[in-house]
């Protein structure tokens, strides 16, 4: 076809105004987005080295196998730090079976339906409950309803139920990870759905639900509000070192609670003590955190299928 | 064939309807424990609720006084400004930074920087609420201090500053979600017209997931209403109508927080709390519905 517009060899590749304005803007924003994202490492590296200027001085092993003192001014972390320990492995218990189990609902047995679309949708509104909510649900329901007293496992049970749409979002990542042909292959052998399950889609997404269940430890360790008024008190001195000296049917400290006590209620505490409270509680759950990605992308190189 | 068959329809029968039974059951606990949360708190702030409660001055009024000896008043107009002012301050500084994150995320990165970048906003967003409380106690009060030349650094900026920073981790894993879900093949026809890739990113990709975009700023906001610790140890903890982002606030959340642990079970002010935990539940509700409604119109489309 023949075109009117002349265009002598060469011309073609020398840059217009207009490409010249193209590729500024296009620097332009380039820089502007990598500055935007990369700010997100600053906050992160600032709280962590801050916290850890201000705790080296008091940090050791002594002050995690020491009690508090002194109403709280002086001594060590055991005691909230052996409560968040028992807060979190109680509402594992029952958050990491309901949560797989309404997981493997929702992937395996589930229909398209309008009632899955409610059921999806009221996990993802129970996620975004507000944390004083749940407590104030704990305080109602677990507390004064079931007579559970403010104790660890009125506390552990309003954990389980918060962090449980953590496990269920995972494992369901997990499972539909597993391909739909070996589930058929399993059918066509004369499987049940069942059998199918326990024996081909769990086996091959294990270490996925895993990394759910190690984010709803990380998770549960944190929260504060929550275990405020169903079972994490101010102050409980215990045995130092011994590992069951708490009864469940009864209060605890929390690593969460007595950093929120030491940093507003309590004058005079130990400069450093506050500080190196902070650094164990984020340490510990950034370090749980890291160990669950480490495993996901660990599992991710190394794909079967 | 035949053995088969039986075999599965022997296993049928009991272990396996027990078990099927227990998933289902397990499957639908989510609806169980959302509408259980309503009941169970409605239920301890229904008697004050029905009785005795003015709902237009609890609403509209700003005077917060539970505790006064002959004259009490339930007021939450200035803690529901307090929550929606530092609300919307964090949304100002978390959004430009989410969608700028969440952009060059999922277009402008290479892959192994990428991984880099969703890692650190995963560790962001695992920062416990009472870390970043305490942050805003120390640094972010001492830093607004020297900044603004503030009284008290305990503001609404400082609570603001830090619910921006807990939310950015949401918008941007929602948001970057969301201009993946735009089909390859927008970008492509794009670009065989010559665009680059910020003209393919604004004129394609943002019209394309801008309903998956506004989910994002929604989730991240509900988050921002909700939260409680921080706001409750950076604000200020005054009953206040804001009216400049260095003035003290208290928020919906921190009120029950700080009051809940102080009041006789069963008391008046005890029933004003459970209500305002109605009135909170009901709002990040609502902003959870449409973000979904907002989402789900995407995929219909």
């Amino acid at each position: 076809m023949d075109t009117d517009i002349q265009v002598s060899p060469g011309a073609m590749f020398t840059e217009t105004a207009l490409d010249r304005q193209k590729r500024r803007i296009e620097i332009v924003v380039r820089i502007f987005l990598l500055v935007v994202t990369s700010l997100m490492i600053i906050p992160l590296l600032l709280i962590i080295g801050y916290l850890l200027y201000k705790a080296l001085p008091v940090l050791s092993f002594e002050f995690l196998f020491t009690n508090p003192k002194d109403n709280m001014r002086a001594g060590g972390i055991w005691a909230p730090f052996l409560g968040t320990i028992y807060l979190v492995v109680v509402s594992l218990l029952v958050s990491a079976p309901i949560g797989v189990f309404a997981a493997v609902y929702l992937n395996e047995y589930a229909r398209e339906n309008w009632f899955t679309r409610i059921t999806n949708l009221a996990v993802v509104n129970l996620a975004g409950v507000p944390s004083i909510v749940h407590a104030l649900f704990g305080v109602g329901a677990f507390v004064l309803f079931a007579r559970l007293g403010e104790s660890i496992l009125a506390a552990s049970l309003t954990l389980a139920i918060m962090t449980l749409p953590v496990i269920i979002a995972s494992t369901t990542e997990a499972l539909k990870a597993v391909p739909m042909s070996f589930r058929e292959a399993c059918w066509n052998l004369g499987a049940t759905r069942w059998q199918t399950i326990r024996r081909i889609v769990i086996p091959n997404s294990i270490s996925g639900i895993l990394t759910g269940v190690i984010l709803q430890v990380s998770r549960a360790a944190g929260e504060t509000a929550p275990i405020m008024f169903t079972g994490a008190v101010f102050y409980k001195a215990i045995a130092e070192g011994d590992l069951f000296a708490y009864n469940i049917m009864e209060q605890c400290m929390a690593l969460s609670l007595h950093l929120f006590t030491i940093s507003t209620q309590v004058p005079d505490v130990t400069e450093g003590i506050p500080y190196a409270t902070a650094i164990m509680l984020v340490g510990s759950v950034l370090l749980i955190n890291a160990v669950s990605i480490a495993l996901r992308v660990y599992l991710r190189t190394r794909k079967k299928w | 064939m035949n053995i088969l068959r039986k075999k599965s329809a022997a296993n049928v029968p009991f272990s396996e309807t027990v078990i099927e039974t227990l998933i289902r059951l397990c499957g639908v606990s989510s609806i169980i424990f959302v509408f259980g949360i309503f009941f169970f708190v409605f239920r301890e702030g229904a008697g004050f609720l029905f009785n005795g409660l003015d709902l237009g001055e609890f609403l509209t009024s700003p005077e917060w006084y539970p505790t006064s000896l002959n004259n009490k008043r339930y007021g939450t107009l200035a803690l529901i400004l307090g929550t929606f002012s530092v609300t919307t301050l964090a949304m100002c500084i978390a959004v430009p930074f989410g969608l700028g994150a969440a952009i060059f995320i999922s277009e402008f990165c290479s892959p192994k920087l990428r991984e880099t970048f969703k890692i650190i906003i995963e560790l962001l967003a695992a920062i416990p609420s009472v870390v970043w409380g305490f942050i805003g106690l120390t640094l972010m009060n001492q830093l607004i201090i020297a900044v603004f030349n503030a009284p008290i650094g305990l503001t609404m900026l400082n609570g603001g500053i830090l619910l921006a920073l807990m939310s950015v981790p949401i918008i941007v894993s929602i948001a970057e979600d969301a201009l993946k879900a735009v089909p390859d093949s927008y970008r492509e026809a794009a670009e065989a017209l010559g665009a680059t890739r910020w003209q393919v990113t604004y004129r394609v990709l943002l019209p394309a997931a801008k309903n998956g975009l506004l989910a994002a700023v929604l989730l991240g906001a509900a988050r921002s209403i909700g939260e409680t610790m921080a706001v409750l140890m950076a604000t200020g903890h005054s009953v206040n109508i804001p009216s400049s982002p260095l003035s003290w606030i208290r928020t919906l959340t921190a009120t029950i927080a700080a009051e809940l642990g102080e009041v006789a079970r069963g008391g008046e002010h005890y029933q004003v709390l459970f209500i305002i935990g109605i009135l909170l539940f009901t709002i990040t509700f609502v902003v959870n519905l449409i973000a979904d409604l907002v989402i789900k119109g995407i995929r219909q489309q």
